[in-house]
């Protein structure tokens, strides 16, 4: 073999690590919700506070539904703050944020809302059955319902600002026109 | 407190770790002694903090510290006090720290062993083994700090992954650890050998025993693994090729492959790139297999996460494929061999044909678990590739290695004669033969059971041929019979220590084939007081129970087994735990030579008025099981010292 050859022997490796490194790009959970584009399907649940809670009181506005637990780390402890921001800016311009805790105890439940200082209406799925129709794999996950009532976007892992901001810039701009 | 503590003592053990790489590296290049004893004090000192790190997470998981965010993810207030210690490694920032202190305790272990009696080659090793533990460390520091502060401080805790609630969880990272950590010294010694230009046979009389360890390791740790997929998965299967399996697989292969090069090494001087090859390719896959799981680059059952650490790894990969084979190029004039095969049919040639094997194994699984992400950057198509793929590829090639199994180690070297090949191989054909004929009348209509079974026949043979031999020459020397057999294996222990080693793979195959040919299952919704039937066994639902565990809530099936009289009461369950979206199966069993009844509680009435049931037959399987205790005592008896340097 030549002098030049042998140093092929190094370079065979690239392609296997370039096909590697492409698999970052691509994300093996990323299955698509066949929910996108129907109708987000209703629910009436009771806060923590015990005020009721119903998808129907929202309609025409832009509604962000949360699925979250106190026992998810890191990803709910990341996003609460974003989507107490975000609530706050937006709730004057058609938007309302929904959280829905599940498979959780009442008391951790309150002390996550508690420690994050979360004002936006929060409510306990304790039967499960509102996670089970929107088809909740794990938590978080985020719900873009838009104004006529239909799942627009569907968010697995934390919401951050951008991608808030964006969405709901998108739905609320869409629905300004006639 | 005990996050800062912890990620304190990390970040100095990573720049000791450092610095004892940089000073081993420069100590080798100049010859200045001073600096490779200071790097074996930062070698200990990385022990010792290490070992710290472990001690204060195990702290922090006992006392529920739920200031760690590590351990408010992975316990809750009623995770069970033993899994709060196996928790520890239960996800990734724990398994890391695990790894890194194997790592640690490797390099001491390498610094006790070979500081005076490879003075060479030591340094260069030491350099690389605290260069991989400086990585580790990095990977502890920046992209899976297990020492994380979490505010606030939430009042419970998220829980263990339900499926780690089992005893398997101490025992199969820890061995499957130490399997993929121990290939570090062999790699360690082959890239000291292409430092110094030394790539003759002392790196590879210093690594053998390692290598054997490390593989024996990696053997324990996979079949472990089976057993924990068996017994807690409730699928009846104790393999799936899961891209993690296969992760831990490809090592094996070619840490198996290795182990038999490096004879013909010895023996004939020939094969010595190949050597260095096989080694550089076995850690390299150690290290792929890290990243496989930790990537998140493929789904599956047991990936961990993605995130920054699965470019870390990746690039780390790349820059160790890159620089090894960089000094193979480099070194390669005196990696050329000198030996030539003088036949084909020579003992040589067996050898050179199960590495062949071997490789095309560990390349056929590579290739089936990376496929997926080829076809997607191809052709934009997300397709999985399963067992019936690499099971159609492999078995052929496991089927010819347990043949050369028989070969190997019998037929003679260089090149063999008629008369040499009818002494050792005429018994064991006949005998394989027969094997085969009697399973066919015994029912086995499988082709491939057949020759499965004709092949252990074969290789049971040879090695009884061999073993009888040699005590037949020792008894005619005068010794009397047990002594001889014993000496014989003292003596030779390295050789008998293969053949025992090669018993428990056949005993392996064996169970493996039988349970494929021959399991049977069948699922059936029953009311109290109704059965069903299996081959022979009747069970019987008594009706269901619920219990309140610490952690979690459990509905309990009673199933009574007869068959013809009455076996016992079988309690498969099923267990809910508040953190999972989907209950979590638990099997009930009861194993037997033959075969194991294995339950599995399916959907249930709330009532208790029905309940569906998986039965499964499943036959031979405890023999898998078997031929890993035979496997252990092979292994050990390898890797004693080797009688014949001092007697």
């Amino acid at each position: 073999m030549s002098r030049l050859w042998r140093w092929l022997i190094p370079l065979a490796t690239v392609p296997v690590l370039a096909l590697l490194a492409y698999g970052f790009r691509a994300n093996p959970r990323d299955i698509p919700s066949p929910l996108v584009g129907r109708p987000a399907p209703r629910f009436a649940l009771a806060t923590l506070d015990g005020a009721p809670l119903a998808l129907e009181a929202h309609r025409g506005k832009v509604v962000v539904v949360n699925f979250w637990a106190s026992w998810c780390y890191p990803a709910c402890y990341e996003e609460a703050p974003v989507l107490e921001r975000s609530w706050r800016a937006y709730r004057g311009r058609g938007v309302v944020v929904v959280g829905v805790d599940i498979q959780d105890k009442p008391e951790a439940a309150q002390k996550f809302v508690r420690d994050f200082g979360l004002t936006f209406p929060n409510a306990q799925d304790p039967t499960g059955t509102v996670s089970v129709d929107y088809g909740v794999y794990g938590v978080p996950e985020t719900f873009f319902v838009d104004r006529q009532g239909r799942i627009r976007v569907k968010h697995v892992g934390a919401v951050t600002d951008d991608v808030f901001r964006e969405t709901v810039d998108r739905l609320l701009a869409e629905a300004a026109k006639p | 407190m005990t996050a800062d503590l912890g990620f304190g003592m990390t970040l100095v053990a990573l720049v000791l770790a450092v610095y004892g790489g940089a000073a081993a590296g420069v100590g080798a290049r100049t010859g200045r002694a001073a600096l490779v004893e200071s790097a074996q004090h930062a070698a200990l000192g990385v022990f010792v903090l290490i070992t710290a790190c472990f001690a204060l997470l195990t702290y922090a998981f006992l006392t529920f510290d739920f200031s760690v965010r590590y351990v408010a993810t992975n316990t809750n207030l009623g995770t069970p006090f033993y899994y709060r210690i196996t928790g520890v490694w239960g996800a990734l920032e724990g398994s890391i720290i695990l790894w890194s202190w194997m790592l640690a305790l490797y390099t001491l272990i390498v610094v006790l062993r070979h500081r005076s009696t490879a003075r060479e080659l030591y340094p260069w090793a030491l350099a690389t083994m605290l260069g991989i533990l400086a990585f580790f460390l990095l990977v502890m520091t920046v992209a899976a700090p297990p020492f994380q502060r979490l505010t606030p401080v939430p009042a419970d805790g998220r829980g263990l992954n339900p499926l780690l609630e089992d005893t398997g969880m101490i025992t199969h990272p820890v061995a499957l650890y130490l399997g993929f950590t121990g290939f570090t010294v062999p790699f360690a010694f082959a890239m000291a050998a292409l430092a110094t230009g030394r790539v003759g046979d002392a790196w590879l009389a210093l690594t053998r025993r390692w290598a054997i360890v490390a593989w024996y390791f990696l053997s324990l740790g996979l079949l472990i693994g089976g057993w924990w997929s068996y017994h807690v998965l409730g699928w009846g299967g104790y393999w799936a090729w899961d891209p993690v399996e296969n992760a831990a697989f490809m090592p094996w292969l070619t840490g198996t492959a290795f182990l038999h090069s490096v004879m013909i090494q010895e023996r004939r001087r020939m094969l010595k790139l190949w050597n260095i090859s096989l080694v550089i390719l076995t850690f390299g896959l150690t290290l792929f297999g890290t990243f496989l799981t930790r990537s998140g680059v493929i789904a599956s059952v047991h990936s961990f996460t993605q995130g920054a650490i699965g470019i870390l790894f990746l690039s780390f990969l790349a820059l160790v494929l890159l620089t090894a084979l960089g000094l193979v190029a480099w070194r390669w004039e005196v990696l050329r061999s000198q030996g030539d095969l003088d036949s084909v049919v020579s003992r040589e040639s067996a050898f050179l044909l199960n590495n062949v094997l071997l490789v095309a194994a560990a390349f056929t699984v590579f290739f089936g678990t990376v496929f997926p992400l080829l076809s997607e950057a191809v052709r934009g198509v997300k397709v999985s590739v399963g067992a019936p793929f690499f099971n159609q590829v492999n078995v052929p090639l496991f089927l010819s290695l347990i043949f050369l199994m028989g070969v190997g180690p019998l037929i003679a070297w260089r090149r063999a004669s008629l008369d040499n090949l009818a002494r050792n191989f005429l018994w064991p054909v006949v005998l394989g033969v027969v094997a085969a004929a009697a399973a066919f009348v015994l029912g086995v209509r499988s082709s491939l059971a057949a020759l499965a079974f004709a092949a252990a026949a074969f290789v049971l043979a040879t090695i009884a041929l061999d073993f009888g031999r040699a005590t037949r020459a020792r008894l005619r020397a005068g010794e009397s019979l047990l002594p001889a057999m014993g000496g014989l294996v003292r003596r030779h222990n390295r050789r008998y220590g293969g053949f025992v080693v090669h018993l428990g793979i056949l005993i392996i195959a064996l169970g493996v084939t039988g349970s494929q040919a021959w399991s049977v299952q069948t699922e059936m919704t029953l009311r109290p007081g109704e059965t069903a039937e299996l081959v022979g066994y009747r069970v019987r639902f008594d009706g269901l129970t619920a219990v309140e565990e610490s952690n979690h809530f459990k509905v309990v099936g009673a199933f009574t087994v007869s068959n013809g009289r009455v076996l016992g009461v079988l309690r498969p369950a099923k267990k809910f735990y508040p953190q999972e979206q989907s209950p979590i199966a638990y099997v009930d069993y009861r194993l037997g030579l033959k075969e194991d009844i294995y339950l599995v509680l399916g959907d249930f009435a709330r009532d208790g008025r029905q309940a569906t049931v998986k039965l499964q037959v499943n036959r031979l399987v405890s023999w898998i099981w078997i031929g890993g205790a035979v496997l252990t005592l092979g292994a050990l008896l390898a890797i004693l010292p080797d009688r014949r340097a001092t007697a």
